[in-house]
Parts: C-alpha cells; sequence; structure tokens
C-alpha cells in the first residue's frame, strides 16, 4: 500500500469510529435523519460504482430496495420466517433480478438500459400488489423486531463500510481498470479484449446487493410494509441527485453530496411539503447547468486553479 | 371483438403521442422524459377550458397547439441546445439530456401539482356510439379520428414536402444534412417544437376518455418510448404497428386478467423486443 492510501485508510477509520459513537451522542431526531442520511451514502456510493464509470443513469434503485423490504415484510408476516434469513435471501433474489435485467439491456445501447429501469419500480409494484391481491389475501405485512433505531443506523453503517471497501478493491483490481475504458470509448474497450456487457452486468448485480440488503434492514424502521411505500419510484431518483451532487469520480464524492442534501430534502418536506417535487426538479437541473461534475468537481478545479 | 375494437381506439392516441416522441428523439436527438408531462399539460388545459368555460377540448387542442409549440421551441433553444454543443460525444449529450429533462419533468410535475392536484375528472362525449355492430364510447372514436387526421397530415408533411424531407435528412444523418445545406440546429429545433405540440395535442384528447392527474406523465413517457424502441428509432411505419400491438396487449390485459396489470404487460413487450429485436419491428440489424 501506498503512504496515501494508508492516509486515506486512517482518515476512514477516524470517521467510522466518529460515526459510530454518533447514537450515543443524540438518539432522538438527529439520529433518525442520520440514519436517513446513512441510508442514502450506502446506496448512492454502491450506485455510482456502477454509473460512475459507464455514465449509464441507473434508475432501479427502488426497484431493489423495495424487494429487500418487500421480501422481508412478506417473509416475517405470511411464511413466520426470521428477519436473518429474509435479510441474506432479499439481497440474493435481488442480484438474480439484477442480472436478468443486465442480460436483457446492458449489451444494446445504454438509453435501453435507462428507459427499462425508469418504470421498473413502477412495474414491480403493480405487479407484487396484484399477487398480493390475488393469491396471498393479506393486505398488512408487520415487520416486527426488537431493533431500536441505533441498531438500524449500526447495521447500515456496517453496510456503508463494506460498501466502501468493496469500491475501493474495484477501483484496484482488473475489472475496475476495464469498466473505466468502457466508460471513456466503448469501442476501444471491446478492441482490447474486454468483455464490456459481463464488466457491466457483474457491477450491475453488486448494486441490486446493496440496494436489497438496504431495503431489508431499513424495512423494521416502517414496521407495516407496503408495496406502495417500499417501492416509491422517488428513492431511485433521490439517489441519483446524492451521487451526482457530489460527483461520481471519487469514492467519496457521493458522501459530499448525501449529506448537504439529506439535510435540505428534511428541511423542505417539513415546511413546504408541497413543493418536494419542484425541488427534485430544480436540483437536477442545477447538476445538469451548473455542477456537471459535482462538488468533488467543483472543489477540484479550485485546488488545481489555486496550485498553478 | 370488442377488445380488438377498443384496443384499435386506444391505439390511435398512442400512435400520436409516439410521433411526437418521435419527432424529438429521432430528429433533434434529445431524449425526453418530459414527454409525458407535456402531454399532462396537454390534458390539464383541456380539462381546465372544460370546466372554467366548457370549451370542448378539440378547440382547447388548437390554442394548446401552438403553445406547446412555443414552449418547446424555447425549452429546446435555452436549455436543450447548450446541452447539445457542450457534448463531446453523443454519449455524453445522451446523459445531459436525460438528467436535464428528468429536472424538467419533476419541475413540471410540481408546478401541476400546485395548479391542480387531483384528478383532472371531466365528462365530454361520454356516450354510447354503435359501430360495426359494437357499442364503443364516443369520446374514444372523436380522439382516434382526430388522432388519425393528424398523424396522417404529419406523416404527409413528412414524406411529401421539402420541409418534411429536410426533417427526415436531419434525422438520418446531422453531419450529412449539414452538408447538403440544411441548417439542422433550426431543423432540430423545429422538430423538437413540433413534437411537443403533437403530444400536447395528445394529451388533450386522451384526456377525454383517461382521466389524467399531474404524476401520471412517466407511464405515458415510459409508453411512447416501448413504441418507440418497438417500431425502430425514427421509423413512422414501425411505431404505429407498434402502438397497434401496444393497444391491443394493454386493453386484452386490462380486460381478462387485471387493469393493474397494463405496465406489467408493456414490460414483458419491452422484454420480448430487446431480446429478440432490439433493432425494431422493421429495422435491419446494424
Amino acid at each position: 500500500m501506498k503512504p496515501a492510501e494508508l492516509r486515506n485508510l486512517g482518515i476512514g477509520a477516524v470517521l467510522v469510529a466518529l460515526a459510530a459513537i454518533f447514537p450515543l451522542v443524540n438518539d432522538g431526531y438527529w439520529l433518525s435523519i442520520a440514519t436517513t442520511a446513512m441510508m442514502y451514502i450506502a446506496l448512492s456510493t454502491s450506485w455510482s460504482l456502477f454509473s460512475g464509470p459507464t455514465h449509464l443513469i441507473a434508475l432501479s434503485t427502488a426497484a431493489f430496495f423495495g424487494i429487500g423490504g418487500y421480501l422481508v415484510g412478506t417473509g416475517m408476516s405470511d411464511y413466520d420466517t426470521s428477519f436473518w434469513s429474509m435479510a441474506i435471501l432479499a439481497p440474493l433474489v435481488a442480484t438474480a433480478v439484477a442480472l436478468l435485467i443486465g442480460l436483457a439491456t446492458l449489451r444494446l445501447s445504454g438509453v435501453y438500459f435507462v428507459i427499462f429501469t425508469l418504470g421498473l419500480a413502477e412495474m414491480i409494484r403493480n405487479l407484487v400488489s396484484w399477487v398480493q391481491n390475488n393469491f396471498l389475501g393479506s393486505r398488512g405485512l408487520y415487520v416486527l423486531t426488537d431493533f431500536t433505531e441505533a441498531h438500524i443506523y449500526w447495521m447500515l453503517l456496517g453496510v456503508s463500510v463494506v460498501v466502501f471497501l468493496f469500491g475501493w478493491w474495484i477501483n484496484r483490481s482488473r475489472l475496475g481498470f476495464a469498466l473505466k475504458i468502457i466508460g471513456n470509448d466503448e469501442e476501444v474497450a471491446r478492441h482490447v479484449g474486454i468483455n464490456t456487457a459481463w464488466s457491466k452486468v457483474i457491477l450491475f448485480m453488486s448494486t441490486g446487493f446493496f440496494a436489497a440488503l438496504i431495503g431489508a434492514i431499513v424495512a423494521p424502521r416502517y414496521s407495516y410494509i407496503e408495496p406502495n411505500v417500499v417501492f416509491s419510484p422517488q428513492l431511485s431518483f433521490l439517489v441519483v441527485i446524492m451521487a451526482l451532487l457530489g460527483g461520481t469520480h471519487r469514492l467519496w464524492g457521493p458522501l459530499v453530496g448525501v449529506i448537504p442534501f439529506t439535510l435540505a430534502w428534511e428541511a423542505i418536506s417539513v415546511s413546504f411539503p408541497n413543493s418536494t417535487t419542484l425541488f427534485l426538479g430544480l436540483s437536477f437541473l442545477i447538476i445538469v447547468y451548473v455542477l456537471p461534475d459535482g462538488f468533488t468537481g467543483l472543489l477540484e478545479k479550485f485546488t488545481r486553479r489555486a496550485a498553478k | 371483438m370488442d377488445i380488438l375494437l377498443s384496443g384499435l381506439l386506444l391505439s390511435g392516441t398512442y400512435a400520436l403521442i409516439a410521433m411526437g416522441l418521435n419527432l424529438q428523439y429521432g430528429v433533434a436527438r434529445i431524449m425526453n422524459l418530459a414527454n409525458g408531462e407535456m402531454l399532462v399539460l396537454g390534458g390539464l388545459a383541456a380539462f381546465w377550458m372544460y370546466t372554467a368555460a366548457a370549451l370542448s377540448p378539440l378547440l382547447t387542442a388548437l390554442i394548446a397547439a401552438p403553445l406547446a409549440f412555443s414552449g418547446n421551441w424555447l425549452l429546446y433553444r435555452y436549455l436543450l441546445l447548450p446541452l447539445v454543443r457542450r457534448a463531446k460525444t453523443q454519449g455524453q449529450l445522451e446523459v445531459d439530456s436525460i438528467l436535464a429533462t428528468f429536472g424538467m419533468s419533476f419541475a413540471l410535475v410540481g408546478i401541476m401539482v400546485s395548479i391542480h392536484g387531483e384528478y383532472f375528472t371531466y365528462s365530454y362525449l361520454a356516450e354510447p356510439f354503435k359501430i360495426l355492430g359494437q357499442t364503443v364510447a364516443l369520446n374514444r372514436l372523436v380522439a382516434f379520428i382526430v388522432a388519425i387526421g393528424i398523424g396522417g397530415g404529419l406523416y404527409y408533411w413528412l414524406t411529401h414536402t421539402y420541409q418534411g424531407t429536410a426533417v427526415r435528412a436531419v434525422s438520418v444523418s446531422t453531419e450529412a444534412a449539414g452538408l447538403v445545406g440544411i441548417n439542422v440546429e433550426r431543423v432540430s429545433a423545429f422538430a423538437f417544437a413540433l413534437g411537443g405540440a403533437v403530444t400536447a395535442v395528445g394529451g388533450t384528447l386522451i384526456s377525454t376518455f383517461i382521466t389524467l392527474e399531474a404524476s401520471v406523465g412517466v407511464i405515458f413517457t415510459m409508453k411512447a418510448l416501448i413504441i418507440i424502441i418497438m417500431g425502430g428509432v425514427g421509423d413512422i411505419r414501425g411505431a404505429i404497428v407498434a402502438a397497434v400491438i401496444l393497444g391491443l396487449v394493454e386493453t386484452t390485459v386490462a380486460s381478462v386478467i387485471d387493469p393493474g396489470l397494463t405496465l406489467v404487460a408493456a414490460y414483458v413487450i419491452f422484454l420480448a423486443i430487446l431480446l429478440f429485436r432490439p433493432q425494431g419491428l422493421f429495422g435491419r440489424r446494424a
């Protein structure tokens, strides 16, 4: 390991330690905000591992997140399984779904993939509601556990650490290198012998895995699971905005976007509950026209200028 | 037979909407994900004029078309053209336009919710009409006839006039079109604006028989995209066949299985197209 990497690892460890003691400092309102932020940190970091290098805007987060939450709900309510077995099963199911979607769409032009993921959460929600109404009968899915907010927060922190380590490993691996080439020029990548479709599919599966795992962990927070809640398409867009706001070309980029955006989103949801959609739209426009490389891009531009 | 007829009537409006998006994506090369919101705006205008001034949606369409045309022209000129000029590659433009039109889409939904947050419920020509021994709702039939009329006119314009040919030339290749003296930026702006106007008119028509609400636009964007991909980008004939297929399949699923599954049906078609004919129904493999 190079000294710079060791330094980054040290900074990371200190940050994780600080984040881990947060619930001991505050266990009320701020812990609930921090839990939400931690959820988005894990989601958007894992999102940008795939969408950052490939430039493919995946809008599937809500679908995988919903699979996680819904499976935990239906498993615990209808089949009396434990939370843990469903939390293990759900990410595997989502990974398999991601594999199928990836195989069908990622071999083709990127637009098809974006369009396919655009309506995915809504489509799965319709399908799940139909199956539930016609075959399962029961409407209410309860997720009753002994977890407190702090437990969920710590689990999410653990997932975030795993996502970061995974991202760090990917960046060093052959797969990460291949993805960077694919993102720069897919034609070149194919000519140097990279299996472009498979590289993309594998990384897409990892975002599916993590999103479902996070959905499963967060499910006890809702206690009552409904398809409308866990498959809310808005989640996909929030994750995209937060990741792009921070910048996707650095592993820690999304983190920089999540924290301010979560606070702003919370403030707007409380004070102007009817304007959240408008705010979402304006955020997208700001990213495209003002901050195309996110906060990290802006930061790097300034440091480069200062260095000159 | 009943299903066949109502599916066919529905597909007329679908074909019109897909034509609008085809002009925007096929010619101006902007993947406009705010297309469905333009449709809902058309529906909102029809609802508004009907409840406030008892104006027929068909007349509203006449007013909405030029308004949507100018609105979309301005959108293209001041928000999207800078992205076209900034983009180094087609891929870059695709990502930028997807994100920018998401922004527009959410902003429009936000604005529409603040104008009218509930369903756009009104009743226009909701009376039975006998045709071919079957009873259909008159508003569906009228919407179908108007959609076919506009779509046919558009098709004639594209294939038989000088300007229409220029538009088609840009859709084939921007570089070659520029070489033969076509002002590509102007034609693209015109095609984008025209596409928006066609979509808004489609929205006023569809609002006479489907109850819309502010946030339903994305479903129509999805459907229009599926039709375009199924028909092949830029292929109007393909889009019409695709619209008929989607209309029939959706109506069949809605009446035989469950109305809540129309989007699932659309996805099944989409998946089949991606797996077996990604180049479109009539497209040749590149």
